[in-house]
């Protein structure tokens, strides 16, 4: 094993990327937040979680190498559908010349040593903090600062920009170079006479050829890299290609595990009500018949929520359906979603001209405005939103003998395993976290209450517990996609440019830059927001704040072109002139699409542009008015996420992002009354069918291999603008409040 | 004891009779590949044969199978292991993302190839419009019937 964690270059001082990189290999996360100094080389503790015996060699933290010459990926992130095993294993193994038949996937287990620290060292940058994203999904007080800042989480489409470039292909690169390195010294040849390519080790001189598994050990044994030389674009072998996703055989025949599958033995299954107002308390109950049903073992009123344990599943849920409840009065009883507005309303009136969070500034805006030659105004809302995740919330647990094991499918596991141990009142090293499949992630799951609940019924029975949420509690106690309104005032000049831009919302939550238009240009704007506070619980939701702020930009920017007299294409063209990127986004899209080309009657198109977790996504929306409602027939994309690394992967993430914000753009409203969630099931929560998803065309541009944009949410955010534009081209009506359900089009 | 045959084997279960097939294959048959979604036949997530027939198996009781054949997504496949062309067609068009709901979605499908081994766009909409896909992936859905019904496939993507 390499030992040469105590010389690794991070530590001699100032933080630089490429020693940063360097010691990421070695060293984990402490050293990139520079507050506690992790000692040591991780490998020889993790070595025994990763290898399965003597004839494996574990090279670093993120590749294996074993005797069947198999190269395995370490991948510290979760899949749930993005393909991220795959992407990374791609970058990995392209650095590494592995043999790509000959790769292998293993996720890391939930260890602080695989915290995502490059996620951490991009927020905690002198001119970066942690966004509020992650704040929630941190649990626990357990953790130091340093531990806390590390982040084992897989969102804000992350994975391949971050951990992908900064961690697994300079893994791959230093893998490379320490084989390189061994065989150069047993064949005594200069290294750099040495070539590889498809897991072999080749020296053209002298004729010799080896597989990588030949000089694993000794290749352990090589000092570290401290700057790996990474392949240029031209050398890419595995990156860029569409290569098949690995988790897909076991989703076709059952075999795949998703966290609802755990098996333990002498496992039983618990049901649960959460008090319908969140923070009340379950006050009393009346369990009379629920015990006498079959099956049933205890009824447990925990405070919060009520759970049945059964013998089965079913069991307990009818069981619980039998139970009825009193619960604590709260001062959310009386709310009701139009109150909830009237809020927002008073709270942008109260702020005014200058009151709330200035977010950015430049310009002097009331003069602009002033001066302007036409004036636009308008406020848009959107809804609160559920995720409604495939797999209804569940964990499996089991407390006993001062040890917890628990399994669930979360998107930051080591805050799962934090969040088990103090809901078990136990050390964060006695927990066990199991990780499996995540049925849809999209956020949800990137937060610990369903494993907080499993785990305080576990502690209380004893034995092993899976709790599984119905999808009525599943729908009713989410951590929603906060509802907002928004208002803007824009102000053209007689040339119909923009010239000045006022914009006030509700709620900001994570990314911070979601409200900005950096890259537009107008001279002169203001930006702020109100905070309104809330009894529900908020958390990520796909694209986060971009699904709201991406819909109020761009049908704003529809509106000020209209005003103006120019088509939405080329009203953005004048915004966007000078960054030609963002421009042959744009222009790739209206190409796709026949942009000005004439539609049938009652047919539209519109554009909408959303730069988002550093990708820069347009697209074009057609629409058929014909019917009662609004039919979306296609879609174009045009993307530019810098560099594709799997070419279908990111075309199917852009189709997913497309489905999911076109569902939430139709349908997608969580209502409440008496300060209760009014929905339940899909029948009131309804999703987009097959029969409604529209064609899509995608383009991808590769536009900067440097640095890279995420692909799991920037699909999304153009995708609503671009239907209610287009239903503007159709029709003449302006659409200012999602969902289009709300609106008559008859 | 109810009787029952699933994926051609004889099975004997201890259960109420009014228990959803689903738990009874999941929980008492440890056959997990069929999964829970909604509870009330609205997302087609727990979509088993009975007989042939699809049928949503978190609203259909046990008792409703009793004498008859229960086909899952662990059954599908060939004897010798050879997948379903179906469940290849799934492959080739990379139709998963999560994968939760894609046992539903290939008994669906394959339900629907064996009443109409050439539906247009039309019936495919019929006959699939009741499983939810989370991710989105219906176009890929599509083409995946197509392909498995041996239809050309239709241009998605430009590069």
């Amino acid at each position: 094993m390499s030992k040469t964690g105590t010389d690794s270059p991070a530590k001699k001082g100032k933080w630089t990327r490429r020693a940063f990189i360097g010691a990421g290999v070695v060293a984990g996360s402490a050293l990139v937040v520079g507050v506690a100094v992790r000692q040591g080389n991780p490998i020889d503790r993790l070595s025994p979680l990763l290898t399965d015996g003597e004839d494996e060699q574990l090279l670093n933290a993120w590749v294996k190498v074993d005797a069947d010459n198999i190269v395995t990926a370490v991948i510290p992130h979760v899949e749930m559908g993005q393909g991220v095993y795959t992407a990374l294993a791609q970058m990995l193994a392209d650095e590494m010349d592995a043999d790509w038949n000959k790769v292998e996937i293993l996720e890391a287990p939930a260890d602080m040593q695989y915290v995502s620290d490059s996620i951490a060292r991009d927020f905690l940058a002198p001119d970066l903090e942690v966004p509020a994203l992650f704040e929630p999904t941190v649990a626990g007080g357990i953790l130091e600062l340093a531990q806390a800042m590390g982040l084992q989480f897989t969102g804000g489409s992350y994975s391949v920009r971050a951990t992908g470039q900064r961690a697994m292909r300079t893994a791959g690169a230093a893998a490379r170079e320490m084989l390189v390195a061994a065989a150069a010294s047993e064949w005594q040849v200069p290294a750099g006479e040495i070539t590889t390519a498809d897991s072999m080790i080749i020296h053209a001189g002298s004729g010799r050829s080896e597989p990588f598994s030949k000089f694993a050990v000794a290749a352990a044994e090589q000092s570290l890299p401290a700057k790996p030389t990474l392949k240029s674009p031209e050398d890419y072998k595995i990156m860029g290609q569409p290569k098949a996703r690995h988790d897909i055989p076991e989703k076709v025949d059952g075999r795949a595990v998703f966290g609802i599958d755990a098996d333990v033995p002498g496992m039983k299954y618990a049901a649960v009500k959460a008090a319908p107002v969140i923070g009340a308390t379950v006050e009393s109950i009346d369990a009379t018949t629920a015990k006498t049903m079959p099956g049933v073992l205890q009824i447990l009123n925990m405070g919060d929520f009520v759970a049945v344990v059964a013998d089965g599943y079913w069991q307990a849920q009818q069981a619980l359906n039998s139970i009825t409840a009193q619960y604590s009065k709260t001062e959310a009883d009386d709310l009701d979603l139009d109150a909830i507005f009237a809020r927002y309303a008073s709270a942008l009136d109260e702020a005014g001209e200058d009151g709330g969070d200035m977010e950015t500034k430049e310009g002097d805006v009331a003069k602009s405005f002033a001066g302007a030659a036409t004036r636009v105004e308008a406020e848009y809302k959107v809804p609160f939103l559920a995720h409604a995740t495939m797999e209804p919330m569940n964990c499996t647990a089991w407390v006993r003998d001062g040890k917890c094991d628990v399994w669930s499918g979360h998107q930051a596991p080591v805050n799962a395993r934090q969040a088990a141990a103090d809901a078990a009142g136990l050390p964060f090293e006695d927990v066990t976290y199991h990780n499996a499949y995540l049925g849809g992630g999209f956020g949800r799951r990137s937060e610990s209450d369903a494993i907080i609940m499993a785990t305080r019924i576990a502690k209380a029975t004893g034995y092993p517990v899976k709790m599984i949420w119905s999808r009525e509690e599943d729908t009713a106690q989410d951590h929603y996609r906060p509802s907002a309104t928004s208002r803007f005032r824009g102000g053209l000049d007689k040339d119909g440019k923009l010239v000045s831009w006022d914009n006030i919302h509700t709620h900001l939550f994570d990314p911070k830059d979601a409200p900005t238009v950096p890259y537009y240009n107008i001279a002169s704007h203001k930006i702020r927001k109100v905070d309104v506070p809330m009894h529900l619980r908020f958390g990520p939701w796909r694209s986060v704040d971009h699904s709201q702020h991406g819909f109020f930009i761009e049908s704003f920017v529809d509106e000020l072109a209209h005003a103006a007299g120019k088509d939405g294409h080329a009203f953005r063209r004048e915004l966007l002139a000078g960054s030609p990127r963002h421009l042959k986004v744009l222009d790739t899209v209206a190409k796709m699409a026949g942009w000005g080309t004439p539609l049938p009657e009652k047919h539209g198109r519109g554009i909408a542009f959303v730069p988002s977790f550093g990708s820069i996504v347009a697209q074009v929306a057609e629409v058929d008015m014909s019917g009662a409602k609004p039919k979306v027939t296609k879609v174009y994309v045009a993307a530019d996420p810098g560099f594709v690394v799997n070419p279908d992967g990111f075309t199917a993430q852009m189709e997913s992002g497309i489905a999911y914000g076109l569902t939430a753009a139709l349908y997608g409203e969580i209502t409440l009354k008496d300060g209760k969630v009014q929905q339940s099931n899909f029948h009131d929560y309804p999703m987009l069918r097959i029969n409604e998803m529209p064609a899509i065309e995608v383009a991808l541009i590769n536009g900067d291999h440097k640095h890279l944009g995420g692909g799991g949410e920037p699909g999304l955010p153009p995708i609503a603008p671009a239907v209610t534009n287009a239903i503007f081209a159709a029709t003449g009506k302006r659409i200012r409040e999602l969902p289009l359900s709300k609106h008559n089009f008859a | 004891m109810i009787t029952l045959k699933v994926n051609g084997q004889p099975r004997e279960v201890d259960a109420d009779p009014a228990t959803p097939i689903l738990w009874v294959v999941r929980e008492n048959l440890k056959m997990p590949g069929t999964k829970f979604g909604c509870g009330i036949a609205q997302c087609g997530a727990c979509t088993v044969h009975l007989d042939g027939k699809p049928v949503r198996s978190c609203s259909t009781p046990i008792s409703a199978a009793a004498g008859k054949s229960i086909t899952t997504i662990e059954g599908i496949a060939g004897d010798d292991g050879t997948l379903h062309k179906v469940q290849q067609a799934w492959i080739e068009a990379q139709v998963p993302q999560c994968g939760y709901c894609q046992s539903g979605q290939i008994m669906a499908a394959t339900a629907l190839l064996e009443q109409n081994p050439n539906p247009t766009d039309a019936q495919i909409d019929a006959a699939m419009a009741g499983n939810v896909c989370r991710c989105g992936m219906y176009n890929r859905i599509r083409q995946a019937i197509k392909a498995a019904a041996g239809q050309p496939a239709a241009k998605e993507t430009v590069a």
